[in-house]
């Protein structure tokens, strides 16, 4: 007995195997969808991982030779030396379409102010080398950091994506399909039940026309064997 | 084809190298403050990345997972000066864990 009420109607019959065709092709092709985001998801999250354990050792040095510079210059004189940067960063972003996730591609373009060819944007005289090398440290990093936030939203947006298909998907598998199978299977047993029925009731009807006529034939003997008697007597 | 800018947002000490790079620098010294500044950066439309350390990050939970399911702005985190508090690794971890729906690394 299906959980809810279902016409058993010919016409309800056909919409629902209609509908049990579509989910099952629906349900194939969202598993599809799954397997394949899920094996490039794995691949990004494997990437994702080493790119940020390396911007996290990179950044940690870097750190490492800020402090140091810190400790050998005064806080203002740093900030100065850093508040005015030679060169600036424009970044450009395009779209890829992973699967039907719309992620983002960056890529970004340096604007240098002199064409000095480093990045320093101070002078030599009142800072301390070890700023040059944390400067330098970040700079080296940044390439990664950029790749890193890439695949790290690209992997955020997919895990979102493969979440909701994978609802779906079981949806369809375990509540949508099978309830259709079921109302399917009640509507045919209820269709043929009703059929049975139906050739039950012509049979009893045919049998007591039967009965009708026959008693009836025996009346007219009778009455026929009556008359025919009747002038002896 | 628009530019886009890249933010780093920090307590002083952590970001002020970002300068050096010509990336778009906001201090916070405060949780308030900088919540106030992630919402201003994620809804001017121009900025596309968003560092942020995960000094900071800890204490805004709620306000990080709001930009997760959009495509502007990503918001990565970063370690600060005082080292990494390993979030950023977690974060992944988490993010297998929602497509997946266990652990499997």
């Amino acid at each position: 007995m299906p959980a809810t009420t279902v016409n058993a109607t010919r016409m309800e019959l056909t919409r629902l195997k209609k509908k049990l065709a579509t989910s099952t092709r629906g349900h194939k092709l969202l598993k599809d969808k799954r397997d394949e985001m899920m094996k490039q998801f794995l691949e990004m999250v494997r990437e994702n991982r080493a790119l940020r354990k390396r911007v996290e050792e990179g950044m940690i040095r870097a750190y490492g030779s800020f402090t140091v510079a810190s400790a050998l210059m005064s806080s203002e004189m740093l900030e100065q030396s850093l508040l005015y940067p030679k060169q600036s960063v424009e970044l450009d972003m395009k779209y890829q379409n992973i699967m039907g996730v719309n992620t983002p591609v960056y890529q970004f373009s340096t604007r240098s102010d002199a064409s000095g060819g480093d990045i320093y944007p101070y002078g030599f005289a009142t800072t301390s080398g070890e700023l040059d090398g944390a400067v330098d440290a970040l700079s080296s990093v940044f390439q990664d950091m950029l790749r890193l936030a890439q695949i790290e939203k690209a992997t955020q947006l997919l895990a979102e994506e493969i979440e909701k298909t994978r609802r779906r998907v079981n949806a369809l598998e375990y509540v949508v399909i099978p309830e259709c199978q079921e109302n399917i299977k009640y509507i045919t047993m209820k269709l043929s039940e009703n059929e049975r029925n139906n050739t039950i009731r012509l049979m009893k009807v045919k049998d007591m026309m039967l009965a009708e006529s026959l008693e009836e034939k025996r009346q007219e003997t009778a009455k026929a064997l009556k008359l025919f008697d009747s002038p002896t007597q | 084809m628009s530019m886009y800018k890249i933010a780093v947002l920090g307590d002083r000490e952590s970001v002020l190298g970002f300068q050096a790079l010509g990336l778009d620098v906001h201090t916070a010294e405060t949780v308030e403050a900088a919540k106030k500044t992630l919402h201003q950066l994620a809804r001017d439309g121009e900025t596309a990345i968003i560092y942020l350390t995960e000094q900071l990050a800890v204490q805004m939970q709620d306000e990080i997972n709001r930009y997760k399911d959009e495509v502007m702005p990503a918001i990565i985190l970063i370690p600060g000066k005082d080292g990494s508090l390993g979030i950023g690794m977690q974060n992944i971890t988490d993010s297998v864990e929602r497509a997946v729906g266990a652990d499997i690394l």
